[in-house]
């Protein structure tokens, strides 16, 4: 085999690591989007206007991420994220807003 | 005209405008809970033309005549009628040292409900019946009830039983802490929460008399006039603090612990507006 063929074989095997690494999340990846989903959630604890769905979700990811399925664990937790984030919109929005609705 | 007077003129006319706009402005923030009263009645009186001011307070029964006969059916073996019993007896039974429930009330308890809940200047806060009867077992050297579970049901149950008939009576006093309680318990009621984005004004403002999935929603007007209620569906009864919970979640929405403040407001609101309906407690429901 010629130097130049193994090189391409060496650099497509290196490209493949990469592209499997970037499709598997990691037991690190799993930690930061859960943290950053239980930190959007407390905030909307604060604001005093959590949803079922997001500590569901939260919890969701938790039981993947214990049973080493890390990819699933990331997406639950970017899904519980998002929910938080749209409870945290709807209670700011929320402020004024209600007053449309009052009986006058 | 001189220069003089064209400025004098200029500031009048600035102050009139001024003057014209304040009130309007005052108008849209200012809390004026006697006329929010009034406009909540007649929303409903208005949307149920043929039901009378008292009917309000039979939540779902008061909605069509199919179920205010299932209404009055129940009502001669009443399920609650167990609880009641129960209530009755814990209230006269007196606690270890020998207090009972009577010497912490007004009127020994007795025919009281409908002034609950009310504003005790002295804490700053709404006191609600549920937690004034806790209170009273923890004054008293008891642990406190649940305030979701049977017994504070029984207690809150009999205690209605004594009122029936008494229209509610709630007064805001003269204390901006007071107006302030009764402000934030109504932006409670109009708020929107959880992932379905329903308010609680949603379901009984918009929808009374609508069915959700089997159940058909309760008229806000009165809404708490007959709690506890006993309900087929919990096979038991349930308290003001599961009622508010239940709502909270179904809408999926985490719901607040029962008696925080946000709660005690929300209470203080709803009893305001329906000042004037009877107690009709304890209900059944379906
Ligand atoms: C998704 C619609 C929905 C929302 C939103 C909702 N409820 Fe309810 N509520 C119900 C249903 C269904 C029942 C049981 C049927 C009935 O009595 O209306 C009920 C019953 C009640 C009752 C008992 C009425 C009775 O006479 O039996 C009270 C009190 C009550 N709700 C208060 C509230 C409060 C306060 C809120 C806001 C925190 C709220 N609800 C939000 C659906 C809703």
């Amino acid at each position: 085999m010629s130097t130049a063929i193994r090189a391409i074989f060496a650099a497509s095997a290196l490209l493949l690591a990469a592209a499997t690494t970037a499709l598997a999340a990691s037991e690190a990846d799993y930690k930061t989007a859960y943290a950053a989903a239980e930190a959007a959630n407390k905030e909307a604890g604060l604001l005093r206007n959590q949803w079922t769905t997001t500590a569901s979700t939260l919890s969701a990811a938790k039981k993947a991420g214990e049973a080493g399925d890390f990819d699933t664990a990331v997406a639950q937790a970017k899904e519980a994220e998002a929910l938080a984030k749209a409870s945290i919109f709807q209670a700011t929005s929320e402020k004024e807003r209600w007053k449309d609705m009052e009986v006058r | 005209m001189t220069r003089r007077f064209a400025i004098r003129a200029a500031i009048a006319t600035l102050a009139l405008g001024v003057l014209a706009l304040a009130p309007a402005a005052y108008a849209a923030d200012s809390v004026d809970p006697a006329a929010d009263k009034a406009a909540f009645q007649k929303f409903f009186t208005g949307k149920f033309p043929k039901l009378k001011l008292e009917d309000f307070v039979n939540g779902p029964y008061s909605m069509n005549e199919d179920l205010h006969k299932q209404w009055e059916e129940k009502e001669q073996f009443p399920p609650y009628e167990f609880s009641l019993e129960a209530g009755k007896e814990m209230f006269s039974t007196p606690f270890k040292n020998g207090k009972t429930y009577a010497d912490c009330f007004p009127n020994q308890g007795i025919g009281i409900r409908q002034n609950y809940p009310y504003f005790d200047e002295k804490e700053g806060k709404v006191v609600t019946l549920e937690l004034a009867l806790n209170r009273c077992r923890e004054a008293n050297g008891e642990a406190p009830f649940s305030y979701v579970k049977d017994d504070m049901a029984a207690l809150t149950a009999y205690m209605a039983f004594t009122s029936r008939g008494k229209p509610m009576d709630i007064k805001i006093p003269n204390d901006p802490r007071a107006l302030e309680a009764y402000q934030k318990g109504k932006e409670y009621f109009y708020t929107r929460r959880g992932q379905l984005n329903f308010s609680c004004a949603t379901c009984h403002i918009q929808s009374p008399g609508e069915r959700i999935r089997a159940e058909v929603l309760a008229p806000a007007l009165g809404i708490l006039n007959a709690m506890p209620i006993y309900r087929s569906e919990w096979s038991g009864m349930g308290t003001t603090s599961r009622r508010f919970t239940t709502c909270n979640s179904q809408i999926r929405g985490v719901p607040l612990n029962p008696q925080d403040d946000e709660y005690r407001d929300l209470e203080y609101y709803l009893s305001y507006v329906s000042n004037g309906l009877p107690i009709s407690g304890p209900g059944a429901r379906p």
